[in-house]
């Protein structure tokens, strides 16, 4: 039997895995008739979903919140293949008419969206991702970025290892534009020596080999960025490989949509944001407090950028209308907006300038695990793209 | 690199072998007894693994979330035989690839709605946490050293069923010649359905055993279900024994690929250019490997002619 099926077996076993390389896609669409239509395109299945989902629920709160009807907001699932990214965002601005894109969490994702999207007349506002590539020489009027420039993260990290007396670091990242972003993030501030720098694969799930890495080396502490999924498998089997050098990192390798299934292996770790939930401000914490009412958890940082960027959309719209470009461009450069951070202005190349604190994980008395701020660790920083861009405003 | 570092790597890969396996072995064994090609078997060894978590989360022990992962999956298994896959034997491969795969969507968004679209919690039990030394002073996870056992038990009890048994009999004469065990009294829809629950609860044990060191959350067996159909069909379709050559075969190439081809690179290439080229060509390997051997044996390392 086999024999007589093995060619139409070879066929149906590469539809198989074109299948299950292509999951489906899930559409949840809200909001009323207005005049400015946003397209929420963000990760909500498959590894990676739960910050794609922090993004949206902190985005639509702030619409909400807002008050705003003349606000319209479709949501869709990127998977987070940029095949499907670039699909869907086609599909937004032709046939759903957006005025506005954002959502979008991984680099790679918004380096095939964005610049189409730009091109063709829309904004693109990153809650997220933040490429090297958009912020220096390609930099567009119609691309802002409300989270970070991918390296800021990094560079805080690179500044606290130096504090924590970290001479030789362990270095590694997922190989994509995001992780190599990461690892000249920390080069940039760090100034010890790197022991040894390592690229995995992008969505790995097994770091047996890295760690016996680790423990091969002579360096005396890690830094390492893995968002989502690759995070907490790291930190799992680090917790139980034996090394006990140092970790620090950015705060997307410990953050809330991780710390619950991370549990005590993540406890006392420093990590790196622009935003912490105890953050000293009334904007913050009332952020925070309304996000718990709404969706029963604590907000992560990633929710916290959709809120961001909500704000930044709203108090654009009340100042100018999306289809006059210029003026509804001009109304988003001043972010008139209190930002949950506290100071935020954007620079030239339409990235913020911003402050970025060192978290440290601790546990509560209730036993949830959450980052506390303890100190800012790069002031009113920007970044080092922002000479490339040839935007003058 | 030094020998230690080595003969670490070489048993990372090994471990990582034998997960596949516990994967690969219920994916070929239902193919090879029914002929039919289940993309729903990733969502199986989720299943198990958040079986796992939801038991370990309640119970607080790590061996009855094991035998709930076993069971669910089993479960799970035997009433997706019963409602769909029953339906599909006789069918086309495209239909049953086609039929599978709507499953993955069914289960993935039921699970998304039971638990969330946050990763579980399950960790290792207490009593395997941290490390055991070897000989020759090697530090190695006590975890994995017991996946590494627990895989080539479970590759024992499969190749004894198989090869001993009356009931590894009838499977065995099901792969050569359906209708004639029919002919002969057996019941052949009891013998699939047990097929296909035992493959189920292999997948289902992987997902728990995998989940205690990694992320639990929806979506986590479709990567493992790609590199499951490399192992078979480098191993052979439905061969047991190919199925764990392959397995293990994959696991080292992928493992040491990753660690060995950078620091190659680097011998001619500056440090991060070699990192990248090298951690590149590394995730291609497995792939390489599987055309190199579908190049000179076209049915797989095992697999009958």
């Amino acid at each position: 039997m086999i024999s007589k099926n093995a060619k139409r077996t070879v066929k149906a076993l590469g539809a198989a895995t074109a299948l299950a390389l292509s999951l489906g896609q899930v559409a949840v669409a809200d909001g009323h008739a207005g005049k400015l239509k946003v397209g929420m395109l963000t990760t909500l299945t498959g590894g990676g979903a739960g910050l794609g989902v922090d993004i949206r629920d902190g985005f639509l709160l702030a619409i909400e919140q807002s008050g705003n009807a003349g606000i319209e907001v479709v949501v869709e699932d990127d998977q987070r293949k940029p095949d499907i990214a670039v699909q869907v965002a086609d599909k937004m601005i032709q046939s759903e008419k957006v005025d506005i894109l954002t959502g979008i969490v991984f680099s790679n994702l918004a380096l095939a969206v964005a610049p189409s999207a730009t091109a063709q007349g829309k904004f693109y506002i990153s809650p997220n991702a933040g490429p090297a590539q958009l912020a220096g020489r390609g930099c567009h009027e119609n691309y802002f970025n409300v989270a970070w420039q991918n390296d800021g993260p990094h560079e805080a990290a690179g500044a606290t290892a130096n504090k924590m007396g970290i001479k030789k670091a362990f270095i590694w990242a997922p190989n994509y534009p995001a992780g190599q972003d990461a690892l000249t993030g920390f080069k940039r501030t760090f100034e010890g020596e790197v022991a040894q720098e390592v690229f995995t694969k992008l969505g790995q799930t097994d770091y047996a080999a890295e760690i016996a890495q680790m423990r091969a080396s002579d360096a005396d502490g890690i830094f390492f960025f893995a968002p989502g999924g690759m995070g907490i498998s790291f930190l799992k089997q680090y917790a139980d490989s034996g090394v006990d050098l140092p970790l620090v990192g950015p705060a997307f390798s410990f953050d809330q949509t991780i710390l619950p299934a991370v549990g005590a292996a993540a406890e006392g770790v420093l990590n790196t944001a622009q935003w912490a939930p105890d953050l000293d401000n009334d904007a913050s914490r009332a952020f925070v407090e309304s996000f718990k009412e709404a969706y029963g958890r604590i907000p992560s940082i990633y929710a916290q950028q959709g809120f961001d960027t909500g704000l930044l959309i709203a108090s654009a719209a009340t100042k100018a209308d999306v289809k006059d470009a210029d003026a509804f461009r001009a109304a988003l450069r001043e972010a008139d907006f209190t930002s949950t951070r506290g100071d935020f202005k954007f620079g030239n190349n339409q990235h913020p300038i911003q402050d970025f604190w060192v978290r440290k994980v601790i546990q509560l008395d209730d036993g949830t695990f959450i980052n506390t701020a303890v100190e800012v660790a790069l002031e009113d920083r920007q970044d080092v793209y922002a000479t490339e861009c040839a935007l003058d405003w | 690199m030094s020998t230690i570092l080595l003969i670490e790597q070489i048993l990372n890969g090994l471990q990582f072998g034998v997960m596949l396996f516990l994967m690969a072995a219920g994916l070929t064994l239902i193919f090879g007894v029914m002929g039919l090609i289940n993309l729903a078997h990733g969502s199986l060894y989720m299943i198990g693994a958040f079986a796992a978590a939801a038991v370990a989360g309640w119970s607080g022990n790590f061996l009855l979330a094991l035998i709930a992962s076993l069971i669910a999956a089993a479960i799970f298994g035997v009433i997706v035989e019963m409602t769909v896959i029953r339906r599909l034997y006789k069918r086309d491969h495209l239909d049953q690839v086609l039929a599978t795969f709507a499953l993955i969507l069914i289960f993935s968004e039921a699970t998304r709605w039971t638990f969330g679209s946050f990763p579980l919690f399950l960790d290792i039990p207490a009593v395997l946490k941290g490390t055991v030394i070897l000989p020759g002073g090697i530090e190695y996870s006590l975890y994995r050293l017991t996946i590494i056992l627990i895989g080539l038990a479970v590759a024992l009890g499969l190749y004894l069923l198989i090869s001993k048994t009356r009931v590894g009999m009838r499977i065995r004469a099901g792969e050569n010649d359906r209708e004639m065990i029919g002919a002969l009294g057996v019941d052949i829809s009891v013998l699939y359905t047990m097929v296909f629950a035992l493959g189920a609860a292999l997948a289902g044990l992987s997902g728990a055993l995998v989940g205690a060191i990694q992320s639990v959350e929806v979506g986590m067996g479709e990567p493992v279900l790609i590199l499951a159909f490399v192992v078979i069909v480098i191993g052979g379709i439905g061969s047991i024994r190919g199925a764990l050559a392959g397995a293990i075969l994959v696991g080292l190439t992928d493992t040491l690929g990753r660690t060995l081809l950078p620091v190659l690179f680097s011998s001619f290439m500056d440090g991060s250019a070699a990192t990248t080229v090298g951690s590149a060509l590394a995730s291609m390997l497995i792939y390489i490997l599987m055309a190199g051997v579908l190049i000179f044996k076209p049915t797989g390392l095992f697999g009958s002619a």
